[in-house]
């Protein structure tokens, strides 16, 4: 059984799923904060089976919960201060989305004016669709 | 400042008023004559197209306004690199109002939101191209005397045609409105028309391979040019181009007042002979098309002329 300790304040991401928190790291840009950061793979889990999770030890405000909840709205964020959780965020599908995922119709304006910035909005919540803002494209994984 | 990006900008309220207006412009086309006097238009087109252009030219003409612009974006500053949001903000400073086209999708709306003008799309690639949807609309409310309770078949290339899927769009919102979809298998409405569109709002539709099975109960039969350049191999576009010729044979099968609708330029989809029937109403369209301009101008300009 591997252990890694808790944390102080920060924050944990629970119910990943496996194989996506690398993805979640970078989305997340935690590679670019000078704090610690767990990742654990492929943890035994009773609902999903396998899962990852993700502890930060780092201010809970510095995570921004919009992209959180576009990769993946089931993530279970756990916020941890003064070594408890005291709070559970619900995450939600964010009504737009900007600068996360690249529009890939090469017919869209964003396609040759680099500098605009990349939104998706949120078209059908149901289904959990995502359309280019410009040429109002499917986002597909 | 409102813009025009997409028809489904308007509600079906405010669209009733435009077609309203652009019926009273035909009517009294003297009393619109000075109505935009000392306003310009900007046609920004980075791609060619003689009719929508020359169109939008005309309707600003027709309320005494004037027009400057570019017909390619070799001779704009496009190709020197500059971004379309930085041309429009230029553009802003010259004239009042302008009319875009280009070929990538999106770039009105880029255009819009840099703008210190109403901004038009006039076509952005195969996206969206409202003023056309407007013609048609248009069209067939001053020639039907409504826009509900319709029998609609669209015919030829449904797959790529922007013009179909934007005139689906607009239509659904009135009761009544039944499509009957006629094309090859390869060139069917894309599946999101099919179930976002179509089944998402219970629109009665069928899908029929042959215009003489379908031409009997339509009120309206809009026919579409099969695009050459929509195909990456020539010979699919020659497998298909001639799919279907409407005749004088077909023409017989439909009802007396059913009306021919057609974006134009048509290639072989109809044949010329058609052109005499009292029931072809494309070139009516097109002048359609310049009323409808006029009365979205002055709806965009915000002015008023007094009955």
């Amino acid at each position: 059984m591997l252990n890694i300790s808790g944390i102080h304040e920060g924050f944990v991401l629970d119910h990943i799923q496996a194989g996506m928190s690398m993805r979640i790291y970078h989305d997340l840009k935690l590679d670019r904060l000078d704090c610690t950061v767990a990742i654990i793979k492929n943890a035994k889990s009773n609902k999903m089976g396998k899962k990852d999770i993700i502890k930060v030890e780092c201010p809970v405000d510095a995570l921004d919960l919009d992209i959180l909840g576009f990769i993946d709205h089931r993530i279970t964020v756990n916020v941890i201060k003064d070594d408890v959780i005291v709070e559970k965020k619900i995450l939600h599908l964010p009504k737009e989305v900007h600068n996360v995922i690249t529009c890939k119709n090469p017919r869209c304006i964003t396609s040759i004016e680099q500098e605009l910035e990349q939104i998706f909005v949120l078209t059908d919540e149901k289904h959990e669709v995502y359309r280019c803002k410009y040429c109002e494209t499917k986002y597909k994984n | 400042m409102r813009h025009l990006m997409s028809p489904l900008d308007l509600s079906v309220e405010e669209l009733d008023e435009l077609l309203k207006l652009a019926g009273d412009i035909e009517k009294h086309p003297e009393k619109y004559a000075h109505a935009c006097e000392g306003k310009k238009l900007a046609t920004c087109f980075y791609e060619p197209s003689t009719r929508t252009r020359l169109s939008f030219e005309a309707a600003m003409l027709n309320l005494g306004g004037s027009v400057l612009g570019f017909h390619s974006a070799d001779s704009s500053s496009a190709a020197k690199g500059e971004s379309v949001s930085d041309t429009i903000r230029v553009i802003s400073c010259y004239a009042d109002i302008c009319a875009i086209r280009h070929p990538k999708e999106g770039a009105a709306l880029v255009a819009s939101q840099k703008s210190g003008i109403p901004v038009i799309n006039a076509g952005d690639g195969g996206h969206q191209h409202p003023t056309q949807t407007l013609t048609d609309l248009l069209t067939i409310y001053n020639l039907k005397g409504r826009c509900d309770h319709l029998k609609i078949g669209l015919c030829g290339d449904l797959k790529f045609g922007r013009t179909v899927h934007s005139l689906i769009n607009a239509l659904i919102r009135y009761p009544g409105i039944e499509f009957v979809l006629v094309s090859p298998e390869e060139l069917r409405v894309p599946s999101y028309i099919r179930t976002d569109v179509l089944e998402a709002n219970d629109i009665p539709f069928c899908e029929m391979e042959k215009l003489e099975d379908a031409i009997g109960d339509l009120d309206i039969l809009y026919m579409t040019r099969v695009q050459r350049e929509r195909f990456f191999n020539e010979e699919d576009y020659v497998r298909m181009k001639d799919f279907y010729i409407l005749d004088n044979k077909k023409m017989a099968l439909a009802k007396e007042d059913m009306l021919v609708l057609h974006p134009l330029p048509r290639v072989n989809e109809i044949a010329i002979e058609v052109d005499d029937d009292p029931r072809a109403v494309y070139f009516k369209q097109a002048q359609y098309g310049v009323y409808v301009r006029m009365a979205l101008i002055l709806t965009l300009l915000g002015i008023k002329v007094d009955s």
